[in-house]
């Protein structure tokens, strides 16, 4: 490595109270509102995202029971169909938007740097603009809903019907807007995770040691790069031919109403590994904890994570098996969607493997895990049965479907998301949840969600097409909806008991100290909660399981976490090599601003701009939006990023 | 790291270990999947509708001579990178200024060709396409030239030095990327419907 003028020795050195002082002085932000607003920490980040997205949680929530009120019997008349159509829309893209996979960004964005042995994302203002405009996307499309126009046509918005000729009003145009200003938040995030994950592991943490939530966030990460530009397309597209004329879905002018189909389905069915895999590497290493055992098959598992999402991105068309597509595509795409059960298969063995030969703690987060395997395979054995084209003939838009995929979303995720917050919040606040609350948490909500999802697969059977807002008597669908609809209530009440036992015990649960579960990764080494550095010295590693080594002894070297490099010279943070983790840089962070939150503003101004088409306030808006990113990344010499010879 | 040899190590944004370089790299993938399902539309299109939905085999007059201006713009830049990388910052922000201008010229002749077009963005969803293609590829051109001109600011007022110039190998990269973009779109839009 050449040695210029520049270069600062690597230092070796104890950490003592002064220097956990002095750092804490460089990594700490301001007080009060403007720090508030300001800041930069993942942590806080991590936490604000897993907090909005559990509002969305609760709004989709609300939503759902209010349909579920509407058909809880033949006839009636609570909404009417209008109403419907704009509350399963909002439903069904709040929960997958704004609730689904913002929770596991809001994991990832905490857990990340504390995984990795880092002490903050490669990008932390980055990190702060993702979760602005995520929040200010979710606004806005909430703000159409409010004055009445909520997107009307479903969370995928098919095409004729979201076009101007039968959708005149806004709210197709709330949608669209608000879906590409989500596509930024998303895409800027997944930049961060896959930067982050590559560059910014501690020293020795190589490709094979990392922990498996920040495979599956990766996996991810790389998905969202490559999918969601098809997404964001099509509604700037949409847009554009419900506003400018163009013809791309419009069947007049040799448009295409398929090809919103293809452009939607490539982006979402990826979207669907979006939405579980982070949740999915969730389980991988939290349930190993309880089971006091390293996971089976770490390297089959990353293969197959890996696998999936990208497999994922060639099996878009099993969602057009109704639409007339060729056969012999139909009969592919079909092959394809079963040949994806089986790394999903590989995790499902890995658990269940890990549970059998370990040794269970029966404690709140295990019951959560516990109950995730069993939903996804009861999810994942309805989805084979809609991967298969001539069954899926029949089921296609039926409550089958509606069952099947909430038992995915659900089971994977809010399960698995459910036991994570069990696991992660003593270390997010320094106090453990109830465990007593939290076995009737996870009850009620295992058993109001079969109560509700479990007869659905026998309405849809029964032919009962989803999307409808009411039916007639006699068809002997009512009592199987009486039923789902109190399974509904039950689960609701399970989600209350969560968010009871969370306000409590955020200042009376027990204290958590460091290790609560004796967990084996990084994020144990450190103080519950966290100091504002994370690591007062970078920890460097020597296996898979850092906290776990003198009790595995699987291998003759040890970590050293007490001991590493200070990096006090302002804020800095070590960049290592992407495959074997060897340290290659010391990169200067930046400083709290406030123009992530400026530039998020400007741009959903922006967006709002060209709602209303108010085009000389959108070229005003586009300028400011520039000039924040300007001051943003103008080069500063603290930053190391200006010749040092010339301004010294 | 109780028995790490005694290394150095650079300290801020130096080189492509960055994280910088590395972030515009995922900027490069996600914007090159933009331009990827931009190109599957026109293809499906003409799968769909075969040649005739294409109003006019495209003249090359302009089209042509621009692919070879945006091209040399790239080779500019190149240059003034590489002189940064040897000290030499004259030529640096010569190499830089060059490679902005043509840029510029590359828009300008742009926007020419589109005033030629016998079809507007609202006349079929071949108009559709082309215009939303091109457009799509200005607007990356133009922020391109945008991170050029910053670039070239900061290198004149003495930002840059041999080892630091992350930010003008990362503006670099970006548009050779776009320019890599523009290949991909000439050849489909202007040179395959020669292909019968
Ligand atoms: C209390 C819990 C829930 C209940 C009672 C519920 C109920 C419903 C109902 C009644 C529909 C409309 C079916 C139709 O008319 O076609 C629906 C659709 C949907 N739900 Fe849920 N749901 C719940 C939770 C969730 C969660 C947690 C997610 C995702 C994480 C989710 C995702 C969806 C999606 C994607 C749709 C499809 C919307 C569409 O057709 O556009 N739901 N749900
Ligand atoms: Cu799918």
């Amino acid at each position: 490595m050449a040695v210029a003028d520049y270069d600062r020795s690597l230092e070796l050195e104890q950490s003592g109270a002064p220097a956990r002082d002095r750092l804490t002085h460089i990594w700490e932000g301001e007080p009060g509102l403007k720090g508030w607003l300001s800041t930069v920490d993942h942590k806080e980040y991590g936490k604000r995202y897993i907090a909005t997205a559990f509002l969305f949680l609760m709004l989709g929530g609300v939503e759902a029971l209010v349909m579920r009120l509407q058909l809880a019997g033949p006839n009636k008349t609570l909404l009417t169909p209008e109403q419907y159509d704009q509350l399963f829309s909002m439903h069904g893209l709040t929960m997958i938007f704004l609730y689904a996979q913002p929770v596991l960004s809001g994991f990832s964005v905490y857990l990340f740097p504390l995984l990795l042995g880092a002490r903050d994302m490669a990008f932390p203002r980055l990190n702060a603009f993702s979760y602005w405009i995520y929040l200010f996307s979710g606004l806005f499309i909430y703000a159409g809903f409010v004055i009445g126009y909520g997107p009307n046509d479903g969370w995928f918005n098919y095409v004729p019907y979201a076009l101007t000729r039968y959708n005149p009003g806004p709210n197709m145009d709330f949608y669209a807007i608000g879906m590409i200003l989500f596509g930024v938040s998303s895409t800027a995030g997944a930049a961060n995770f896959v930067v982050t994950f590559l560059r910014a592991r501690a020293p020795g943490m190589s490709i094979n040691r990392v922990p498996i939530l920040t495979w599956g966030t990766v996996t991810t990460s790389f998905g969202i790069l490559f999918s969601v530009p098809a997404v964001s397309l099509a509604f700037f597209l949409l847009w554009t031919d419900r506003q400018f004329g163009t013809h791309f879905f419009d069947p007049s002018g040799q448009g295409q109403p398929l090809l919103w189909q293809h452009l939607f389905w490539i982006f979402a069915h990826p979207w669907v590994y979006v939405v579980v895999l982070p949740a999915m590497g969730i389980v991988s290493d939290a349930l190993p904890i309880f089971c006091r055992r390293p996971l089976v098959g770490y390297t089959v598992v990353v293969l197959a994570t890996v696998a999936t999402m990208v497999m994922g991105f060639g099996v878009w068309l099993h969602h057009m098996f109704a639409t007339g597509i060729p056969f012999l595509a139909l009969s592919f795409f079909s092959a394809a969607s079963f040949v994806i059960t089986v790394p999903s298969a590989v995790g499902v063995f890995a658990w269940i493997a890990t549970i059998w030969t370990g040794r269970p703690v029966l404690s709140t987060a295990f019951l959560f895990f516990a109950g995730f395997i069993v939903m996804f395979t009861i999810g994942g054995v309805s989805g084979v049965m809609t991967a298969a084209a001539p069954s899926d003939q029949q089921l296609t838009d039926t409550y089958f479907v509606v069952a099947h995929l909430h038992y995915v979303l659900i089971g994977i995720n809010v399960l698995a998301v459910m036991g994570g917050l069990y696991v992660w919040f003593p270390k997010m606040t320094g106090r453990l949840l109830d465990e007593r609350l939290g076995r009737w948490n996870f009850w009620t909500v295992f058993l109001g969600f079969n109560i509700a999802f479990l007869p659905m697969h026998w309405t849809g059977l029964a032919g009962m097409p989803r999307r409808i807002y009411t039916y007639p008597e006699g068809l002997g669908w009512t009592a199987v909806n009486v039923v789902t609809t109190i399974g509904a209530f039950i689960l609701a009440a399970g989600v209350l008991l969560l968010l009871v036992n969370v306000l409590v015990s955020r200042r009376h649960g027990a204290p958590a100290g460091p290790n609560p579960w004796g967990g084996p990764t990084l994020e144990w080494a450190t103080p519950s909660p966290p100091p504002p550095y994370n690591f007062a010295v970078i920890p460097a590693v020597a296996s898979r399981h850092p906290l776990w080594e003198r009790d595995l002894r699987e291998s003759g070297e040890h970590s050293s976490i007490q001991r590493g490099m200070a990096l006090d010279e302002g804020k800095e943070m070590l960049s290592t090599s992407a495959l074997d983790a060897e340290p290659e840089l010391i990169q200067k962070m930046p400083e709290d601003t406030l123009a992530p939150l400026l530039t998020a503003l400007a741009a959903t101004a922006l967006g709002a701009a060209a709602l209303v088409h108010a085009w000389i306030a959108a070229a005003i808006l586009a300028l400011l939006l520039l000039a924040a990113v300007l001051a943003w990344l103008w080069p500063r010499r603290e930053m190391g990023q200006i010749s040092e010879r010339r301004h010294a | 790291m109780h028995d790490a040899p005694l290394m150095r190590l650079p300290v801020g944004s130096v080189g492509h270990k960055t994280f910088g370089w590395w972030g515009m790299t995922t900027v490069v993938m996600t914007e090159g999947s933009l331009f990827a399902y931009l190109l599957f539309i026109y293809y499906y299109f003409v799968v769909q509708y075969g040649r005739v939905w294409i109003p006019e085999t495209p003249s090359l007059r302009l089209a042509a001579p621009n692919t070879v201006i945006l091209l040399l713009s790239s080779v500019f830049v190149w240059w003034g990178e590489n002189s940064a990388a040897r000290g030499r910052t004259r030529r640096q922000s010569l190499g830089l200024a060059i490679g902005l201008l043509l840029g510029l010229i590359f828009l300008v002749v742009q926007a020419f060709e589109w005033r030629d077009k016998p079809f507007t963005m609202s006349s079929t969803s071949y108009g559709s396409s082309y215009f939303v293609t091109t457009g799509f590829h200005m607007a990356h051109v133009a922020v391109g030239a945008l991170m050029l001109a910053c670039v070239l600011l900061w290198s004149l007022l003495g930002y840059f030095d041999r080892e630091r110039h992350a930010a003008l190998s990362i503006a670099a990269l970006y548009w050779h990327f776009v320019d890599l973009v523009w290949l991909t779109i000439f050849f489909t839009f202007y040179l395959t419907p020669y292909m019968g």
